[in-house]
């Protein structure tokens, strides 16, 4: 159903917590951007054990700031490095493929890397409800076209342009893990004379 | 139709399976086809004892694609209220019984990437239907089972000529039993486990694969809970204005289905929680079997599950 | 249920482009309307899908098939045509598939036995559908016996769409379907939800409960107790595609509606949606069959152009706007006052 009232929350949102250490086998941290904070007080909390058997993959992401050296530093048993969250996922989805079962998986980043690693673990059997998330940095979110179904990264404007079709959108709080993005829909179809301006929203 | 609507069939055939476990096979009685069912399900079976109206729920170990009959086997247990007895020693093949449409409260998840089984005794039953359904979806899986002795362990030769190699046996007589953590170690990502046993077997599983890190979404247990036998206890039923005397071998429900009141449920086992009933008012003990409650509900008092639950003490008021 | 139904004459008509579509007197007595009272809020309003007392109507087979069918049906093909992601199944769900051809084949043999027939010889079925020239042998368990997947098969021949519910962890997960009849969803952003996220975007009736209570009934839908309930909304003209793949096509209609056309153009949308345990899958099919019902239909039976009336006029502004009702909710109100005297209506939905 259409309709351009925003509600303040909603059941499809993904909510994310604070990561911390649990009882596993192993761990697998998977951190993009200012999500390296996350991972420093998972560290700091956890046990002298815990890096033993862990393995670590940062992305630095499109922020200004790079965490790589001190990412490095923490010791993880194994650290892979990667430029944007995009292009760690063939390398999580390797690490993914060898994983037991017992392995603690934390994701942190920002909305967008979330989606990606989310959905990253959920192709390869891992189920959602299992993971734990933390988020950090923007909230710009990854938008799927409802018309031409294409994928709009980084929206921080209500409503926003379909960077495929290039109809205005309206991004709703409707989310599709499946698909790791919310939902857009044209805001104007009703009356395309009337276009609503943009507001940094997100 | 109504969610406890029932099928009649004929008991077709009785087989001693060893000296504790008896097979059990129904027909439809008007010669049609049963209804399909899938790996897990159960069925409720009526059993006209004496005076005394049981429904005990059995898992279905046939294969959920052959729909001729239905086969459930039974264990002897020579201390409960005397379900198994009556079916041991009063159910002859001809006779004419009634049985629930199945249900599962036990389902596999078909999106698993392997399906690691584990049984102990008659906890095999739900694993046979099951690991018929996942060979001819030539799915990946592996079937550990426990039992006291080659001789007390049902369907071993079956599940030997179905499994092959993925099926591993343990004789606690020979004092072989599963090492949790070793086996719940080397299971690739996308795994999920079921368990199906007895209690010590069903925690010990849990046990550990929670202290191993397995998430909750991917662990699977068959938990039907038992009514013990207990003091008899007088219950009111405020919506129906009734007394009703609960006796030593009959359970709430069955006491409260015997005076004529329609209760809904699926288990009978503790399980699914759609027996629950409010508790109006009570002076004394409720003596909670069940695994549907929380602690925390069970503490509070407010509700209680009438399939495996009891009471001890002066009065018990129930909305019913 | 189980009678042996004679179907009527199939109108020849569209559900796009000159909006043939039209309800024979017939067709709009036996619709399922959906109001029992004079004002409507979410209800868990569930009961036992069975047969009904009236003698021709919407109830009558679990299954319905109407004079709209062959129509229907020639309009799913073209949305399919130009969107195959309307039928979607997750990898786990092909059982479920199989379990939805044997119902829908069996109920619609069993109703309408002049019309459609299965005959089983093991695994190797025989299905014929006369109405729509259909004649095919296939092996059960195979889909390489069929054109198409068996839940695409089965559901190209099936008025409504079809949704197919896995059960897992005490929730229903929205895995495959048939979805070209919609009020406005996306099966494809929605595939894989379970049953709170897939109805996130409705308001209030998270926080009255409602979805608990659904959901709690909905896991003890078992083989021997089928479940229905009614939904509504409207649309502008008689589309059964209303979806959100094609809103910026159809959306400017919402603006067409005026006091002169209102009568015709404005339809009220029922949603037959009923719940079925499928036996080899455990998992629930949830059948959405839509029916439409013009303004002019409505008015036609005097207790439902009141009801309509009083109904529309008192609805939650929320609900309106979630409904998409707002470009033409007051224009409706006005055209249907004429057909309220005021007085009280008799309870149910049935008209008198």
């Amino acid at each position: 159903m259409m309709s351009t009232t925003q509600y303040a929350s909603f059941k499809s949102r993904p909510l994310y917590g604070t990561l911390s250490p649990v009882s596993a086998t192993a761990h697998l941290v998977v951190a993009e951007g200012e999500g390296s904070e996350a991972v420093k007080t998972l560290v700091a909390s956890a046990s002298a054990e815990f890096l033993d058997n862990a393995t670590l993959i940062y992305a630095k992401g499109s922020g200004p700031e790079d965490a790589t050296d001190a990412m490095q530093a923490l010791g993880f048993k194994r650290f892979h490095t990667s430029a944007t969250a995009t292009a760690s996922l063939p390398r999580l989805n390797a690490a993914l493929d060898r994983l037991r079962m017992g392995t603690q998986i934390y994701l942190t980043g920002n909305e967008s890397a979330l989606s990606l690693f989310v959905k990253a673990c959920a192709d390869a059997g891992q189920d959602y409800q299992g993971l734990q998330t933390e988020h950090h940095g923007s909230l710009a979110r990854r938008m799927q076209c409802v018309h031409c179904k294409g994928i709009t990264e980084n929206v921080t404007t209500q409503p926003a342009e379909c960077a495929h079709c290039g109809l205005l959108l309206l991004v709703r709080d409707h989310y599709s893990r499946r698909i790791g993005a919310f939902q857009g829909v044209n805001i104007n179809a009703e009356d395309p004379a009337d276009v609503p301006a943009k507001e940094e929203m997100f | 139709m109504s969610i406890n609507a029932g099928i009649d069939v004929i008991v077709s055939d009785v087989v001693e399976v060893n000296s504790l476990i008896k097979r059990f096979h129904f027909k439809r009685a008007d010669g049609q086809q049963l209804p399909a069912f899938s790996g897990g399900a159960h069925v409720v079976i009526e059993m006209e004892d004496g005076e005394q109206r049981r429904r005990t729920p059995y898992s279905l170990m046939s294969s959920p694609f052959d729909t001729t009959d239905y086969q459930v086997s039974i264990r002897r247990d020579d201390e409960g209220r005397g379900g198994s007895l009556y079916m041991h020693r009063e159910v002859t093949t001809g006779m004419a019984m009634k049985i629930s449409y199945p249900a599962n409260l036990f389902p596999l998840d078909l999106r698993a990437r392997r399906h690691l089984l584990i049984a102990g005794g008659i906890g095999i039953t739900p694993f046979l239907a099951q690991t018929d359904q996942l060979n001819r979806l030539s799915a990946d899986l592996e079937l550990h089972y426990g039992v006291r002795s080659p001789e007390l362990g049902a369907y071993l030769p079956e599940l030997n000529a179905s499994l092959g190699h993925r099926l591993h046996t343990y004789y606690s007589d020979e004092k072989q039993f599963i090492d949790y953590d070793e086996l719940l170690t080397r299971q690739p990502v996308g795994t999920h486990l079921y368990v199906c046993g007895p209690s010590p077997m069903i925690d010990a599983t849990l046990n550990s694969a929670r202290s191993l890190g397995w998430p909750e979404a991917h662990i699977h247990f068959e938990h039907f809970a038992k009514s013990p036998p207990g003091e008899p206890f007088v219950i009111e039923l405020a919506n129906s204005g009734l007394s009703v005397e609960v006796g030593r071998e009959q359970s709430m429900l069955e006491a409260i289905e015997a005076a004529g009141v329609d209760a809904p449920y699926l288990c009978r086992g503790g399980a699914c929680g759609q027996c629950e009933t409010k508790v109006l008012e009570y002076d004394g003990e409720l003596l909670h079997e069940d695994h549907w409650l929380e602690d925390d509900e069970k503490a509070r008092g407010q509700k209680i599950m009438p399939c495996v639950s009891r009471f001890r003490g002066k009065r018990l008021v129930l909305e019913r | 249920m189980g009678s042996t139904a004679s179907l009527p004459k199939f109108r020849d008509e569209t559900y796009r482009d000159d909006f043939s579509f039209r309800n024979s007197e017939q067709s709009v007595l036996r619709a399922p309307f959906p109001f029992d009272k004079d004002s409507y809020m979410y209800a868990v309003n569930m009961e036992l899908h069975q047969r009904t007392g009236q003698l021709n109507s919407a109830f009558n087979e679990p299954f319905d098939v109407d004079e709209h069918y062959l129509a229907e049906m020639r309009d799913r093909a073209l949305v399919l045509d130009e969107d195959p992601l309307r039928y979607q199944s997750l990898p786990h769900m092909e059982m479920a598939g199989w379990d939805t051809l044997e119902l829908l084949m069996t109920h619609k043999s069993q109703s309408y036995p002049e019309s459609f027939s299965l005959t089983r010889n093991g695994h190797d079925w025989h299905w014929i559908n006369r109405p729509m020239g259909i004649d095919q042998h296939f092996r059960f368990g195979d889909a390489t016996t069929l054109p198409y997947s068996p839940l695409e098969y089965i559901t190209r021949q099936a008025q409504g769409d079809y949704v197919v519910l896995d059960e897992r962890q005490g929730n229903l997960w929205m895995d495959a379907g048939m979805v070209t009849t919609q009020a406005d969803w996306s099966l494809d952003f929605d595939i894989g939800m379970n049953f709170y996220e897939w109805h996130a975007p409705v308001p209030l009736a998270h926080e009255k409960g409602i979805f608990d209570r659904a959901l709690k009934y909905l896991l003890a839908v078992q083989q021997s107790n089928p479940a229905r309930r009614l939904n509504w909304t409207m649309t502008v003209n008689p589309r059964l595609d209303t979806s959100p793949e094609n809103f910026h096509k159809w959306g400017p209609e919402n603006t067409h509606v005026t006091p002169e056309n209102v009568a015709d153009k404005l339809f009220l949308r029922i949603e037959l949606q009923s719940f079925w345990r499928l036996p080899r899958s455990n998992a629930l099919l949830f059948p959405i069959r839509c029916y439409f019902l013009s303004m002019r239909d409505i008015s036609t039976v005097p207790k439902w152009g009141a009801r309509m009336h009083r109904v529309l006029k008192t609805l939650p502004p929320e609900l309106a706007s979630y409904k998409g009702l707002d470009n033409f909710r007051q224009t409706a109100v006005d055209w249907l006052s004429q057909h309220d005297d005021g007085q009280p209506t008799t309870p149910g939905a049935q008209p008198d």
